[in-house]
């Protein structure tokens, strides 16, 4: 991949994320007014819905980065113990022109690895025992690249935020279907045609909704995976270490306790593994792995890197 | 009519004059930042350079006991390192480096002989770090390059290209170390 192209594919990611941003705005809207207007006005309802996810993404701006860490069993890397793999970020951040990130080791034998924070100023770097047990020096070399790329595209953010949408617009809907389910609310509204209309259509509503906000959550994190084993390859022109990397994750049988729904769309290769199995296509948030292997081995990359001189 | 027209006029004139002044604003300040991103990835290699030169009398003084019958291999690393120290001129730097960077090999390459120095904790130690130091020196030389190669790439097309003159910049070279042999970072395995 030449550098222009990468650049350029960084630009649209940009711009698909602003996209993924209206639409999950246009769903809380839609969600929150239609929910509202069962109960009785549908503007109160649609303040209501982005009031919840102004809070829960505020909260999650300043603390997203410590909750998903501590969600983890994250500890910070030990400079005596961990200094591999220290030295290897260091390396990584000097080929890509980032700061250091703030690194963490998570004390468990599945191999994964994950990025998260606000923004390159402010971002981590969590790799498990696992990964640097069974990984060589080259291979950590290509996962780290990896998770730096995601802090150098912004992907962080993104994801993080996103994440938190996604479950906001769930927590939404499935409160208005309790509600509705024992019936609460909208008696005076039942009694009439159009209120019965009402209450189907914010059913649907309430069932689609967090099913398209997945569905786009998993588009954009695709593609984002995809990007960062790309510019990941280009950071330490080396494809084949990385590729080599995602089949001996992809491959281990060790399951990684800590990674939980919320937290596994941003491991480097998707942790629950029987949802990978069952998962066809759309809502899956990582490429197959396969298919990121042949497409780190297809490229060919210039190479500029001078040697130790 | 006449003097609404002049003044319509003047105001897309005034209009223009804005957005090139605007343009001409932002594309000095991308320049810029871009040129400082150079200055510190050229700045980054040095610091590498000298922390590979801070660690080698530690390695030496690490080793040397173990290594009575290979002392022109250590003599050889502080030679070498005391040039590349010394070395004026880019030109220069660049081939003490490359002599220091093969006595460094050869001296890991005796070092296998030595089962004691293999299983030195010490030894180890700073065999990473000299690794790591060399895998630094090669990647910021590598971020300098694609730094460069960006630079040049925004100096030498359209729009850019029309006042990059004009504001004072001028295309880099890339870094070159002139020996092909050794593009390939040092490999230290000792697993």
């Amino acid at each position: 991949m030449e550098s222009r192209g990468l650049y350029g594919e960084i630009k649209a990611n940009r711009r698909r994320s602003w996209f993924l941003a209206a639409g999950i705005g246009l769903l809380l809207a839609l969600l929150g007014a239609t929910l509202g207007a069962v109960w009785g006005d549908p503007l109160t309802g649609l303040v209501t819905a982005w009031a919840v996810a102004v809070v829960f993404l505020t909260i999650t701006w300043y603390g997203g980065a410590q909750m998903t860490l501590a969600a983890s069993d994250a500890r910070p890397a030990d400079p005596e113990r961990d200094r591999v793999l220290i030295n290897i970020v260091d390396e990584m951040s000097l080929a890509s022109g980032l700061p250091r990130p703030d690194i963490f080791v998570i004390d468990d034998t599945a191999p994964n690895a994950f990025a998260t924070g606000r923004d390159p100023q402010h971002a981590a770097i969590a790799v498990t025992r696992g990964l640097y047990q069974k990984l060589d020096r080259d291979e950590l070399q290509g996962v780290i690249a990896h998770e730096l790329s995601h802090i150098r595209n912004h992907d962080i953010r993104y994801t993080t935020l996103v994440a938190v949408s996604v479950g906001a617009i769930a927590l939404l809907a499935d409160l208005a279907l309790r509600h509705m389910w024992w019936g609460g609310g909208p008696r005076r509204a039942r009694n009439t045609g159009a209120g019965a209309i009402m209450v189907v259509v914010a059913l649907l509503v309430a069932i689609l909704a967090p099913i398209s906000a997945r569905l786009l959550q998993a588009a954009v994190s695709r593609r984002r995976e995809t990007l960062a084993d790309l510019s990941g390859a280009e950071m330490t022109r080396y494809p084949e270490a990385l590729a080599r990397a995602l089949e001996k994750i992809a491959g281990d049988p060790e399951v990684l306790e800590v990674a939980n729904r919320a937290t596994a769309p941003l491991y480097i290769v998707d942790p629950i593994k029987e949802f990978e199995k069952r998962a066809r296509g759309l809502l899956r948030t990582h490429p197959p792995t396969e298919e990121r292997v042949a497409r780190l081995r297809s490229l060919v990359l210039p190479d500029r890197r001078p040697g130790p001189s | 009519m006449l003097g609404y027209g002049l003044g319509l006029l003047g105001l897309l004139f005034i209009g223009f004059i804005v957005v090139v002044a605007g343009w001409v604003i932002l594309t000095y300040n991308g320049l810029v930042t871009l040129r400082n991103q150079l200055e510190n990835a050229w700045s980054q290699i040095d610091v590498q350079l000298k922390r590979r030169y801070d660690l080698i009398p530690n390695l030496v003084e690490a080793v040397k006991d173990y290594m009575e019958y290979e002392q022109d291999v250590l003599t050889k690393v502080t030679e070498a390192r005391a040039q590349a120290v010394s070395a004026q001129g880019p030109a220069e730097q660049a081939q003490a480096d490359n002599m220091l960077t093969r006595a460094l090999r050869s001296l890991f390459a005796v070092v296998e002989n030595y089962p004691e120095l293999k299983a030195n904790e010490n030894v180890l130690k700073l065999q990473e770090e000299l690794t790591s130091t060399e895998n630094r020196i090669s990647f910021s030389r590598q971020f300098y390059n694609d730094t460069v190669m960006r630079f040049n790439t925004r100096l030498q097309t359209f729009p850019t290209n029309v006042i990059a003159g004009m504001l004072g910049f001028a295309a880099r070279e890339f870094f070159e170390t002139g020996n092909d042999a050794e593009r390939e970072p040092v490999k230290v395995d000792l697993r």
